[in-house]
């Protein structure tokens, strides 16, 4: 008699590994990646506390390696998740009053967080720089 | 309708340009050994053809205890019909009849033919072939396990759907006639009975990819938001009880994926938040 079906297990049809990234689930997972990256900035928070805490050579080693060009680097991805974060739970907090729903404004408002988190990105830096230099 | 704008207006624009086709991972990202996809068969075009289309389709034959893989099609657009239904029509009539996939109306009615085409979830009948890359990518419907081909089994997301008890329960003794709506009552299901059950939004979900045991998914969600909502409906705290759970309702994060690829137009994405309003308010 011929057997009538294999052995094989039913695959699962692939998923993450075939589906286009969207504006949707894009912003999606990048307001989980900087909640994340936010969470390890507290740590290092406290850390850069403690290091002021314990003493100016302490300290300054720690604002060495914040100076340096990776250190700069990670400051400026901080502060774009910081915005990137900010924006995207404000926008959270409007789709939960079951408001900006059609296709059309979850678009619009899903490229305004990504510009003003740019923008406020830039502001940031800029203020800060300016500070640094003492105007 | 292919748009090249920022702005998606309508889930059935295609768009043109996107960075990424697909997330920078490994093809074989979390997949288990009888899910990989293998290098398949070219099937060899007549040589004759002048308007050639070419078509890169999953399969998976449960008889040949083998691995799915991807076969590649020439399609003549010359005798073929204009969506991608017909292509794969065209492909059972003229060059493989084994290959299998679900279809019935042609006509974006019944939801039978819904699969990923270039890595969107779309009714086969309704996207023109010419809105499609080259070489066009038929996958089944995303996560789903795989019958044969481009047939995924949807007793699970069926059984979902049962679990919102997609029915009109009532408690007051059964009138004389109908029960009447109001013309505004009736108003509020409309954008959420038209849904055809095609799972097209709960397959292209991520949070049901990751939790699809037990989170209920968009198309069982926006089904039970139309029940909620239904004036005649007299269960409407059960069907709360039923959902409120950090599973079946919660493991929704509003990533939308399901409103952008519903071919209806329908709006998954804002039943639910009405859903999660409404539970919020009979807590205050």
């Amino acid at each position: 008699m011929k057997r009538l079906s294999s052995t094989h297990a039913r695959p699962l049809s692939p998923n993450i590994q075939i589906y286009r990234p969207q504006l949707t689930s894009v912003l999606s997972i990048a307001n989980r990646i900087s909640g994340v990256a936010l969470g390890l900035c507290a740590i290092a928070l406290v850390v850069w506390l403690a290091a002021a805490a314990n003493g100016p050579e302490t300290y300054s080693r720690y604002q060495k390696i914040l100076g340096s060009w990776p250190g700069q680097i990670l400051l400026l991805a901080a502060t774009f998740s910081f915005f990137l974060h900010l924006s995207g739970g404000i926008r959270h907090l409007v789709w939960d009053t079951v408001r900006g729903f059609e296709l059309r404004e979850i678009y619009i408002s899903g490229w305004i967080v990504i510009i003003i988190s740019i923008l406020l990105t830039f502001a940031t830096w800029l203020l800060s720089q300016m500070i640094g230099k003492g105007v | 309708m292919k748009t090249d704008a920022f702005i998606i207006a309508s889930s059935d624009q295609v768009p043109r340009r996107t960075l990424f086709k697909r997330f920078p991972i490994p093809r074989n990202f979390g997949v288990s050994s009888s899910s990989r996809i293998e290098r398949g068969k070219t099937w060899p075009a007549a040589t004759s053809l002048t308007r050639v289309k070419t078509f890169e389709i999953y399969r998976y034959d449960p008889d040949s205890n083998r691995n799915p893989r991807l076969d590649r099609f020439e399609v003549d657009l010359d005798t073929c019909g204009p969506m991608v239904l017909d292509a794969l029509i065209w492909i059972k009539n003229h060059v493989d009849p084994t290959l299998t996939f679900r279809r019935s109306c042609r006509e974006g009615v019944c939801g039978s033919c819904a699969m990923n085409i270039d890595g969107g979830n779309w009714l086969a009948c309704t996207r023109f072939i010419e809105e499609t890359q080259a070489p066009a990518r038929i996958y089944p419907l995303a996560n789903m396990k795989i019958i044969k081909d481009l047939v995924p089994d949807l007793t699970h997301v069926l059984a979902q759907y049962e679990m919102i008890e997609p029915w009109l329960q009532t408690k007051t003794p059964a009138p004389e006639r109908e029960r009447l709506q109001t013309p505004e009552d009736r108003a509020a299901l409309d954008g959420y009975y038209e849904c055809i059950l095609c799972f097209c939004c709960t397959s292209g979900c991520p949070s049901h990819w990751w939790n699809g045991d037990r989170f209920l998914g968009p198309a069982a969600l926006l089904q039970a938001w139309r029940w909620l909502t239904d004036s005649r409906d007299e269960a409407t705290g059960e069907r709360l009880d039923n959902l409120e759970d950090p599973f079946r309702l919660y493991r929704c994060h509003t990533i939308l994926n399901c409103t952008r690829t519903c071919p209806k137009g329908l709006n998954p994405g804002k039943a639910i938040a009405e859903i999660k309003k409404v539970i919020a308010e009979r807590q205050s």
